[in-house]
């Protein structure tokens, strides 16, 4: 549970994406593409979910990428190499399925960039064609562009503000490149679109590729507690059914979840963590 | 004439609304004394057939009596390795209590009048553990180098620990969550369970030589097959019932509906009630809903009424049941706890919808009345809801506490473990042992939810059959 390496990916005045190297053999030695873990920094500390981005079996570490946004990842971001965790569960989670389904789109937002990765990387391996579509507040939060660029076919950067690549959002390559009038015609069709990031991007993308009636993955980042099963805080409607984030997923159907309501119990702390961010953090 | 049975001290309702602080004080020498002195002694003592592990009941009373506490507390610990544990948390009223001559044969629980053995085993412990008394040691029998894994810190995993620790096996707990202790950490409240207590009940074991591993999921870091690579000679899954039931109703993912299990390990495991000194977050609210009649719900509603009266909001937690209070899975002091404590109780209901206020918050919860019909599998009379007796009530906050499921992390991971159809691990009744050979299972992974004594039943017999394959 030892860090062994710490970099600071990308930053602006209120944000930081940080990574951390974790020494963590069990974990590293059967984590796959998709996976998460359960952390916790301090014996007082909230248990977080974070995807395993990278895991190097022989060596016995793992790779995490955050953004320093509520207290738990800010606490996190201040621990140095020679810190421990003081826990550490994984890797939790069903992994994705990893086969040759032609060509695929991968949509990744934020922070969203980093969880994709390691999907990208395992599908390119089982002979996809992968187009990437990466979007960024700005140009100093977009992360992981030269990783995915190797693993990728294709690749396109969109920003917020305009300050790097294209000005707007993700969806609007992803329709470019869908919709029959603008697409490349020589390009075989799409089989697969997986979409991780903030929630708005990934319900936006649900809605574009429903209209191409597109498979389409979508990784929920749900709040949880144990992480295992054991409390249902992840639970979230797919398809009018109950499904735990962390047992059931956190991959589902983008399609057949419940945005709203996802987006509604996400939301149920804010104010708890205003208030211990503003208490601690001062 | 008979004496009086001599009641437990107490923390006055009023006061223990305001603390997690522990309710019952358990005995003092001279009350131990008085109701050690009520015990008939009998000839044939029926009390130990109601003990899932067997106590010598009618023996370590008697050394109370004869102020032999020591005596007494190996006695127990002969048997139980967790008597301060078992003499708080056992529903001794459905147990040794029932059993007892004291009280009528065929009632459904023990008479006011049977012996308080629990109170008694409660005082024991507790003298064992303030006098430090030293760990019994059986002579290792040669299997010092033979290590046995166990899987999950509950009540069954840390049973059977003790049991192949006191033969000399080297025994490692895995447990996936950070603490060890299972449902007796995360899912029993401080004020039923002291964490001292529970912490002093696990250091023994360590100075047994168990060594615990927390962190570890079973199933996903490691496998079954490789916990036999890495050379242990069997495996005790002590995986628990830790899948919480939901109602199947609309409106249950709205915001702050919790499971009891959430709910309870917020607080419990996760310190939600010392935020922000501890960094997870549990909300509470003005009307609170508790909907289940066992432990588990009396826990959380118990919990609930403590946060809103230490948040400065005037208590209003309601429990909903679908049938009658006789009917209710909860031991009868935890019931009698949480009405004196201004629980309130809405019996023959079930809760058909919530609603939500415009931000996703539950606001409002509409039940049916009900009716009790002709008794069903469990033997319970069946709710029968009454159609068109729809009301509703203000809810802000609800908690399911309708039962458990079997986690299915390791068994999906496993698949030549077999299971039946509620997922519970299938097992040879006379060994414990498991469709996959050296692996053993007890507690509430097998055949459901059950009581903390009667998973030490199931560790101990699985314990017994675990030291036959260690020596064969």
């Amino acid at each position: 549970m030892k860090i062994l390496h710490k970099e600071i990916l990308g930053q602006t005045e209120e944000t930081r994406l940080t990574k951390i190297e974790v020494s963590a053999p069990d974990i590293a030695g059967r984590a796959l593409p998709g996976q998460f873990a359960v952390l916790m920094v301090s014996e007082q500390g909230e248990r977080i979910p974070l995807t395993i981005v990278d895991c190097d079996k022989a060596k016995g570490i793992i790779t995490f990428i955050f953004q320093e946004a509520g207290l738990t990842t800010k606490l996190l971001g201040k621990l140095n190499p020679g810190d421990s965790l003081y826990a550490l569960a994984g890797p939790l989670g069903h992994p994705t399925e990893i086969k040759n389904y032609g060509r695929v789109i991968l949509v990744g937002g934020g922070v969203g960039i980093a969880e994709l990765y390691p999907v990208a990387k395992a599908l390119k391996e089982a002979g996809n064609q992968v187009v990437t579509i990466l979007g960024a507040r700005t140009k100093e939060l977009l992360i992981l562009e030269e990783e995915l660029k190797s693993v990728s076919d294709e690749l396109y950067v969109t920003t917020d503000d305009g300050s790097y690549g294209r000005k707007g959002f993700t969806t609007d390559i992803l329709k470019e490149i869908l919709n029959p009038r603008t697409r490349e015609p020589e390009n075989p069709r799409t089989n697969l679109v997986y979409a991780v990031g903030p929630i708005p991007m990934m319900r936006r993308c649900a809605a574009v590729t429903g209209g191409f009636k597109l498979k389409t993955l979508v990784s929920l980042n749900a709040l949880m507690v144990d992480a295992t099963g054991m409390c249902g805080c992840c639970r979230v409607e797919v398809g009018g059914k109950t499904k735990f984030s962390c047992v059931d997923g956190p991959e589902f159907d983008g399609h057949l979840v419940d945005w709203d309501g996802l987006t509604k119990r996400n939301a149920v702390y804010l104010e708890q963590e205003k208030h211990i961010c503003n208490l601690m953090l001062k | 004439m008979r004496k009086e049975p001599q009641e437990a001290k107490e923390r006055d309702a009023s006061q223990r609304i305001n603390s997690f602080e522990e309710v019952v004080f358990g005995y003092s020498e001279e009350e131990a004394l008085r109701e050690a002195g009520r015990c008939l002694q009998c000839k044939n003592p029926v009390c130990i057939l109601g003990c899932p592990v067997g106590i010598e009941i009618k023996k370590f009373i008697y050394q109370i009596t004869q102020k032999d506490y020591q005596g007494a507390y190996f006695t127990i610990r002969e048997k139980n390795d967790f008597p301060s544990i078992c003499g708080r948390v056992c529903p001794a009223e459905y147990q040794c209590r029932q059993t007892c001559v004291l009280t009528k044969k065929g009632s459904p629980f023990a008479a006011k009048e049977a012996i308080n053995i629990h109170f008694l085993e409660r005082f024991v412990g507790d003298y064992g553990m303030k006098n430090n008394l030293p760990v019994p040691l059986e002579k290792c029998t040669g299997a010092a180098k033979i290590k046995v894994a166990v899987v999950g810190s509950g009540p069954a995993g840390i049973c059977c620990s003790g049991e192949l620790a006191r033969k000399g096996i080297k025994v490692i707990v895995f447990e996936s969550l950070h603490k060890l202790g299972g449902v007796l950490r995360y899912g029993i409240p401080p004020f039923r369970l002291p964490r001292d207590i529970l912490d002093f009940e696990i250091d023994y074991l360590k100075k047994l030589g168990v060594e615990f591993v927390p962190n570890c999921i079973i199933g996903k870091a490691k496998t079954l097959d490789g916990l036999f690579k890495e050379g242990f000679a069997a495996v005790f899954l002590g995986l628990g019932a830790g899948t919480p039931s939901f109602l199947g109703i609309p409106g249950e993912n709205l915001c702050n509906v919790y499971s009891a299990n959430e709910f309870l390990t917020r607080v419990n495991l996760m310190c939600a009630y010392d935020f922000p000194k501890f960094h997870t977050p549990v909300n509470i609210d003005k009307h609170v809903i508790v909907i289940g009649g066992g432990n588990t719900a009396m826990d959380a509603a118990r919990v609930a009424l403590r946060l809103q009266k230490m948040s400065g909001i005037t208590p209003d937690t309601t429990i909903l049941y679908r049938r009658s209070e006789v009917e209710m899975p909860a031991r009868r002091l935890e019931i009698e706890h949480a009405k004196e404590e201004g629980i309130k109780f809405k019996l023959l209901v079930k809760p058909e919808e919530f609603y939500a206020d415009e931000k996703g918050f539950v606001q409002e919860i509409r039940c049916l009345e009900c009716r009790l019909g002709e008794p069903d599998s469990s033997g319970r009379r069946k709710p029968i809801p009454v159609p068109g007796s729809d009301f509703k009530m203000p809810c802000d906050l609800a908690i399911i506490a309708v039962g458990l499921q079997a986690n299915q992390i390791l068994t999906k991971a496993t698949p030549e473990i077999k299971v039946d159809v509620w997922a519970d691990v299938v097992v040879d009744p006379q060994t414990m042992e498991t469709s996959l050979k050296k692996v053993f299972a007890g507690g509430d992974i097998v055949g459901g939810e059950g009581t903390v004594i009667e998973a030490m039943g199931m560790a101990k017999k699985a314990a017994e059959a675990i030291l036959k394959v260690c020596s064969a």
